[in-house]
């Protein structure tokens, strides 16, 4: 920290101010050139600031299953809200967790934002239905498009994408889709398959399961067969809304992973048995196979339910013997079932000891591992946001323009170094804001706006504790170059530690609180850091500069580093003490 | 301005200087007042708690030509509830509604937007269960422990511990103010209030710090001389700081004016006037306490350090033979007088410090 020799330090490491000029504005180049590029030239808003609604839900802990509230069960949570406010057709829905108990959903303005609320809370629908036909879950485009010869250029441009417009703009999948449409719902309607549909069938899905054996008739409507042709469970959007609305009693089109990333898409009958029918279920070891299982217990009338449809469906064959456990309209597993079972059932496959924890999670939950209050419903319309925006942009201006005036008036000269560390602060913090939404999915809110406020303050500060020491120092009657460099430890000692106390307030709010209080607290600390960051390498090293000038370094009256206005006596006046009394009265 | 300028060099040359820890019996009395008055108003009048404190929601309308006083009655009729109605800057209004859950709010908002004539999606809510505010509550609480907690040991370790049980205190004693305050005046206590009280946790330190900073800087071979006893340091560094202090906290306080000003004067009431209302007083009762408070309560500390209380036992022997020589220069017992001698003093050690 204790600086040498005073007399030889300025021309060592202390003055080399070039060099950190030139790290900061390679950084401020990069950065905001790393901004233009990812084409987010402005912060993500928040709801408050933007319009939408922001709804809070606190997980309840149940007496008795107090660790339920855990990480995992909140993060299986947050995977089915998020898939229940999407299936409403909302694409920029985010729903995290906050803290260790809250899950904040945030919804964009423009959407249904009452069914939005409906679905958010509410514990979600499980059912059990046996599964008719099953097909993969890519785009059917490509081997429709080989029948018929028409050439493949387009879906292997964007497979989900031609996909998802299949039956709607182009015209040759929308032919070879209706066969196939017609295929699957004569393959439901008729005891056996007319030749050309069970051929046109057999030819596209083969490397998947195939319908062999067609069910009996089922009330399945030919717009249900064109759903499932259409059905692309490659696009998240059509996945999310497959299942949606669908009542129990109707066969539906549904979704399902059946390995990571790897989709299948369903054709389910009716419900047979619902979630509630389960009692409880568990994830556990198979003692023979040493593979990962899911146990159920099912009450009384949820088990006799299961032992007629579980007789009925051993003995069909795949894919009519699986039994799909739907999850807000999503596959979520599909086992096949070999014997008739009742009051407990065991499911297995190829589960990991994650799935089947998850599994086993649902199931015994009914659908969200946990039960949930709404604590907040925070709807803010697009004109409320607006103004809120303009007002803490208008604060900030304000506030900017009023320390600027205080800085000038005082300062004087010096002024222009902090107003342009300021600037560069100002600068750094807002291309750090914006680069942050995409990255961490950081939402400026009118709290972080009241943060970046304040930090203006705490920016000032720094460079007034710096100035203050540099006055100090000529008003012990050094010149301007040693002043500058031998103000700068004592100073920087000084900043670093009122700045570390400030990071640590906001550090510690970060971590601790929720909500509005922790967007304030971490705009608060990215700006503490900034701070430093601007005071070291930007506000330190134009002091030196300034310093060499003739303007400065001369003492000039309007520099603000005038040494007879600071009232210095140095040593060379003291013998012209008497003359020149304590000068500098004038304004 | 320059007079600012001119009266910070006169203090730091030490030719003015206000006697801070000679008077700090005022000025502990003066907190010890203020404290008892806010405690006593807390006990009394208890703390206006905010809709986000008791569950219930906030309704902002449109720009509309409904009365106060009617939407008032509307949405008195809707929830069955006391509703306070205010009118903003921009013709809306703001109507808030105790004592609702989530469920229920909702309804109202519905009967709200037929009653006022508006499409329900124009109508802004803000509905909050009675849980929530506790919840808040309690994590804002434990941060306030947790950060006082590390700031005490942070503080130890860069200063010592009498600094930091000093800044303890003043960091108590401008919590107390601003809570009281609230409580006198009866402003509204929502989760921007806690905010802004937050964050004075950060701010009222800083303003400490610098001048512990000067202190722990002026002090540092204070028992190899005999001119100065701790106190009289002490008061140096807080006369010797006196401009940076008031510069900071100026430059602070003139952000969360703006705030302030324009929080109430567009948007009538909301999150910035809640968060800028409790800075601006946490603020100022920080600015005031790091100087006439956390300082003097450092140099009452370290005089009873034997070390400490020696040496001004030796200072106050020297200074009373040296009156009885009739020596006027030592004599004085203020720093005014001894002025001329102390400046050059003073950095004559400094420059010791660094060559060593």
């Amino acid at each position: 920290m204790a600086a040498p020799n005073k007399g030889r330090r300025p021309a060592g490491g202390q003055s080399r101010p070039g060099r950190a000029l030139a790290l900061i504005l390679i950084a401020m180049v990069a950065l905001t050139g790393g901004m233009f590029w990812s084409g987010h030239t402005t912060p993500r808003l928040g709801i408050d600031l933007a319009g939408g609604t922001s709804i809070t839900l606190k997980a309840k802990a149940e007496p008795g299953q107090e660790s339920a509230v855990n990480e995992t069960n909140m993060n299986t949570a947050v995977g089915i809200i998020e898939r229940r406010v999407n299936g409403l057709g909302v694409s920029e829905a985010e729903v995290q967790t906050q803290g260790r108990e809250n899950i904040i959903v945030n919804i964009p303005r423009g959407t249904n934002e009452k069914q939005a609320r409906e679905q958010v809370g509410t514990t979600a629908q499980l059912y059990f239905r046996p599964v008719l036909t099953v097909a993969d879950g890519g785009p059917q485009v490509a081997p429709s498009a080989t029948t018929s010869g028409s050439p493949t250029g387009t879906p292997s441009a964007k497979p989900s994408s031609s996909g998802a417009t299949v039956g709607e703009k182009s015209a040759t999948p929308t032919a070879t889709a209706t066969t196939q449409g017609r295929a699957v719902s004569e393959a439901l309607k008729a005891p056996s398959p007319t030749p050309t549909a069970s051929s046109s069938a057999s030819t596209k899905p083969k490397a998947t399961d195939t319908p062999t054996t067609p069910p009996a008739a089922d009330a399945a409507t030919l717009a249900l067969q064109k759903k499932f042709t259409d059905l692309n469970c490659l696009d998240p959007k059509q996945r999310a809304a497959a299942g949606q609305g669908v009542k129990p009693t109707e066969p539906t089109v549904a979704c399902g992973e059946d390995n990571p990333g790897v989709w299948a898409k369903y054709l389910l009958g009716p419900a047979e048995v619902e979630g509630r029918d389960v009692d409880d279920a568990s994830a556990g070891i198979d003692q023979q196979s040493g593979q990962w299982i899911v146990d159920m217990a099912f009450t009384g009338e949820g088990s006799k339910k299961f032992q007629a449809i579980t007789g009925k469906l051993s003995q069909q064959a795949d894919p009519q013997n699986r039994f799909a456990i739907v999850l807000d309209g999503e596959v979520v597993s599909a086992p096949s079932v070999r014997t008739t079972l009742s009051a407990n059932a065991q499911i297995s496959g190829n589960f990991t000891q994650q799935t089947a924890q998850d599994l086993g999670n649902i199931l015994s939950y009914g659908a969200l591992p946990l039960s949930f209050e709404t604590q907040s419903v925070d709807t803010v319309t697009a004109a409320l946001g607006g103004d809120q925006l303009e007002a803490g942009l208008i604060a900030g201006a304000i506030g900017l323009a009023l320390v600027i005036i205080y800085l000038v008036a005082y300062y004087r000269g010096l002024s222009l170094v902090a107003i342009l560390s300021l600037g560069v602060s100002a600068l750094l913090t807002y291309v750090i804001m914006a680069l942050l939404g995409p990255a961490i999915g950081f939402a400026l809110n009118l709290p972080a706006v009241c943060g970046a406020i304040v930090a203006i303050g705490i920016t000032a500060d720094s460079f007034i504790v710096y100035f203050e020491r540099i006055r100090d120092e000529l008003r012990e009657g050094r010149t301007l170059r040693p002043a500058v460099e031998r103000a700068w430890p004592r100073a920087r000692r000084t900043i670093m530690v009122s700045d570390f106390v400030s990071f640590l307030a906001a550090a510690v709010l970060f971590i601790v609180t929720v909500g509005k209080v922790q967007g304030f607290a971490f705009t608060l600390g990215l700006t503490t850091l900034l701070d430093i960051v601007v005071v070291f390498l930007f506000t330190k090293p134009v002091m030196t500069m300034l310093a060499k000038t003739k303007f400065f370094g001369n003492g000039h009256p309007w520099s603000g580093l005038d040494p007879k206005r600071l009232g210095a006596k140095p040593p060379l006046r003291r013998s012209r003490r008497a003359t020149a009394p304590v000068d500098a009265k004038e304004a | 301005m320059s007079k600012l300028g001119d009266l910070g060099a006169r203090l730091h040359r030490g030719e003015v200087g206000y006697d801070f820890i000679g008077n700090r019996k005022i000025w502990y009395g003066l907190s010890i007042l203020i404290t008892i008055t806010a405690i006593v108003a807390l006990a009394v009048r208890g703390l206006n708690m905010g809709i986000e404190f008791q569950g219930g929601a906030v309704f902002t309308t449109p720009k509309t030509d409904v009365s106060v006083s009617q939407a008032q009655e509307y949405a008195e009729e809707a929830s069955g509830h006391d509703a306070i109605v205010q009118q903003l800057g921009n013709g809306s209004l703001r109507i808030q509604v105790g004592g609702l859950d989530t469920a229920q709010s909702d309804q109202v908002r519905e009967e709200l937007a037929k009653d006022l004539n508006v499409p329900e999606e124009k109508i802004a809510a803000e509905l909050v269960g009675p849980s929530w505010g506790e919840q808040i509550a309690t994590k804002a609480w434990t941060g306030l422990g947790v950060f006082m907690i590390l700031v005490v040991i942070y503080l130890a370790i860069a200063f010592e511990w009498r600094m930091a049980i000093a800044a303890l205190i003043a960091l108590i004693h401008d919590l107390t103010i601003t809570v009281g305050i609230y409580s006198l005046v009866g402003f509204e206590v929502t989760v921007g209030t806690v905010i802004g009280l937050l964050t004075i946790l950060g701010y009222s330190l800083y303003d400490t710090v610098v001048v512990f900073d000067s202190l722990k800087e002026q002090t540092k071979d204070i028992t190899k001389q005999t001119r100065f006893t701790y106190s009289e340091l002490a008061n140096r560094s807080i006369n010797g700081t006196l401009v940076r202090s008031i510069n900071t906290t100026v430059v602070a306080l003139l952000p969360v004016a703006g705030l302030l000003f324009i929080g109430g004067g567009v948007l009538g009431a909301g999150m910035l006037n809640d968060i800028s209302l409790s800075l601006f007083v946490g603020l100022a009762a920080g600015a005031y306490s790091s100087i006439f408070i956390a300082t003097p309560l450092v140099a009452d500390l370290k005089e009873r350090e034997p070390a400490i209380k020696a040496l001004k036992k030796r200072i106050l022997a020297k200074r009373a033979s040296a009156a009885a020589k009739g020596e006027p220069l030592d004599a004085a017992d203020d720093l005014p007088a001894e002025a001329a001698v102390v400046g050059p003093r003073v950095s004559r050690r400094d420059s010791q410090e660094y060559r060593g």
